[in-house]
């Protein structure tokens, strides 16, 4: 089978007031892999997979998802381009005034707007037990915890069989075993679902454990793609720094010239 | 960049003013653009959970600030009785307070003090709640759920305001002139009857449209100067903050210029 490119960026620069935070960034996604993009916090990894859904545009250089160039869609196809894909915020982003059932139900009921009731309430239910969140359909965010919000979220995120999910930093904050099964979910809708993933991460246990590919973001570019046994493996000063989490090294020495 | 810090450092009144009048006009352009965007959407109110969605907003800016406009609008006809009182018992003319007290209330207090009143709870409360989920992602998240903000979020809160901003003006007016006739008999001892019966000879058709078409602009205004402020709120709780005392501000600024220019086109300028 060849390897379809789903997503390619080329050449992409992003500023924000006066500070390059993406410097030229060369990276492509292929069908069905989880790729993972590992790098220091404020690196620039959440600010790349903004680019790649539109929430952001780049300053220069091509961003191509579905071999169309984000750039060049108008509302309307940007949107069904978006129907395409899920995505999964850092803090879960679940709207609070509506229960975790209503927030999974929202994209059907915008979306799909011939379905039956008793139709959109079975997929619900279906993406609620998948994250094993089907006894918590009644309750609002606040009354949840950080974890429950996150895979409430994710349900929400897979509601409409997107192919893409992106995950932005989907197990900071969790307890080592509820980022592990975050880390197994993530797995799993990949397997289930066969969608393709790039998950954005600081955490090496988890992108070990998930990636197919993993990608390091280093001062504003892709400073290695590979494997994870390739970038276990690497060579590269940055990279061994920052998976072994070395405070002496290129990294924070640079950091310290600046 | 260089060129802003220079002209900054040597005229730094000049380039004050000029960005206060970039940011003024670049905020208008957001809210107007942001109007019409909502406006194309209206379709969606056909759907049921917009309906919901109405309702519930309707009864936020409806029900909930009754209680305070109540307060509000009896002192507002009490002031204005007992200070037109002053003037008109100085020449002996007291009976025609019950005119003065309502047709004030009619075409201006009372939409006037409803939209002060709705801006200051209402409109702020918008632009704190969609700004907090704007600086929490729910913002994104809704575009990238391609579910639009115009649509989702600020259609429902405009039209509710643009309803229900009228309707509590009704309300405003016949509690303004409530008090306004309370205060004529306990401090200047014109009867009930003889003050309404002045107020209704003088008080015609149009005092009565303009007041709520006035009431209508306002509603308008103050949700989508609310929302506009909100869905540009950035950098977290500060930028809350922020977009919520300007979404007050502009607001008051534009009822007041409005109102001057809304009374100024139907009772001065010749159709």
């Amino acid at each position: 089978m060849p390897e379809e490119r789903v997503i390619e960026l080329r050449g992409v620069r992003k500023s924000f007031n006066g500070q390059e935070v993406l410097r030229g960034i060369d990276l492509e996604v292929i069908a069905r892999e989880t790729l993972v993009i590992i790098g220091r916090s404020g690196s620039g990894k959440s600010v790349s997979i903004r680019q790649m859904v539109g929430l952001d545009t780049p300053d220069a250089g091509t961003v191509r998802v579905f071999g169309q160039d984000l750039a060049k869609l108008n509302t309307r196809d940007l949107l069904r381009l978006r129907l395409r894909i899920g995505y999964l915020f850092q803090s879960g982003a679940l709207l609070n005034w509506m229960t975790v059932g209503e927030n999974v139900e929202l994209p059907l009921l915008e979306h799909r707007r011939r379905m039956k009731e008793k139709e959109r309430r079975d997929k619900v239910t279906e993406k609620l037990a998948l994250v094993e969140m089907q006894d918590a359909a009644e309750k609002y965010p606040a009354e949840i915890s950080g974890g429950m919000k996150k895979r409430a979220a994710l349900a929400r995120a897979v509601i409409l069989e997107p192919e893409i999910v992106f995950y932005d930093e989907p197990t900071s904050g969790l307890d080592p075993v509820i980022a592990n099964t975050i880390n197994d979910l993530i797995v799993e809708t990949g397997r289930k679902l066969g969608t393709t993933q790039v998950v954005v991460t600081h955490d090496m246990e988890s992108a070990y454990r998930i990636g197919d590919r993993i990608a390091m973001l280093y001062e504003g570019k892709i400073i290695a793609v590979g494997t994870p046994d390739e970038i276990r493996s690497s060579d590269d000063p940055i990279v061994q720094q920052f998976i072994a989490g070395e405070t002496t090294g290129p990294i924070t020495g640079s950091a310290r010239k600046k | 960049m260089s060129d802003e810090s220079r002209a900054s450092t040597l005229f730094p009144t000049v380039a004050r003013l000029g960005e206060f009048l970039y940011e003024s006009l670049t905020g208008a352009g957001y809210a107007l653009s942001l109007l019409f965007r909502t406006l194309l959407q209206a379709g969606a109110m056909f759907r049921a959970h917009y309906q919901e969605a109405l309702l519930r907003q309707m009864f936020v800016c409806g029900i909930q600030t009754i209680p305070v406009t109540l307060i509000v609008s009896v002192f507002t006809g009490a002031i204005l009785a007992l200070n037109g009182g002053l003037s008109l018992e100085s020449i002996g003319q007291e009976e025609l307070i019950g005119r003065i007290v309502t047709i004030s209330v009619v075409r201006e207090m009372g939409p006037f003090m409803t939209a002060l009143i709705l801006a200051a709870s209402v409109g702020s409360a918008m632009a704190a709640e969609i700004g907090t989920m704007k600086v929490s992602e729910e913002i994104d998240a809704l575009d990238v759920m391609g579910i639009e903000p115009a649509r989702f979020l600020v259609l429902p809160r405009v039209l509710a305001m643009a309803i229900m901003t009228p309707v509590l003006t009704v309300y405003t007016n016949l509690l303004g002139v409530l008090g306004g006739a309370i205060t004529s008999y306990a401090q200047y001892a014109v009867t009930f009857r003889r003050f309404l019966t002045d107020a209704s000879i003088y008080l015609t058709a149009k005092d009565i449209y303009t007041g709520l078409l006035k009431a209508f602009l306002f509603g308008l205004v103050i949700s989508i100067v609310g929302c506009s402020q909100g869905l540009q709120a950035r950098g977290g709780a500060i930028g809350v903050g922020e977009a919520t005392r300007r979404a007050v501000v502009v607001s008051y600024l534009l009822i007041i210029v409005l109102g001057y220019y809304v009374t100024y086109l139907f009772f001065r300028v010749e159709w």
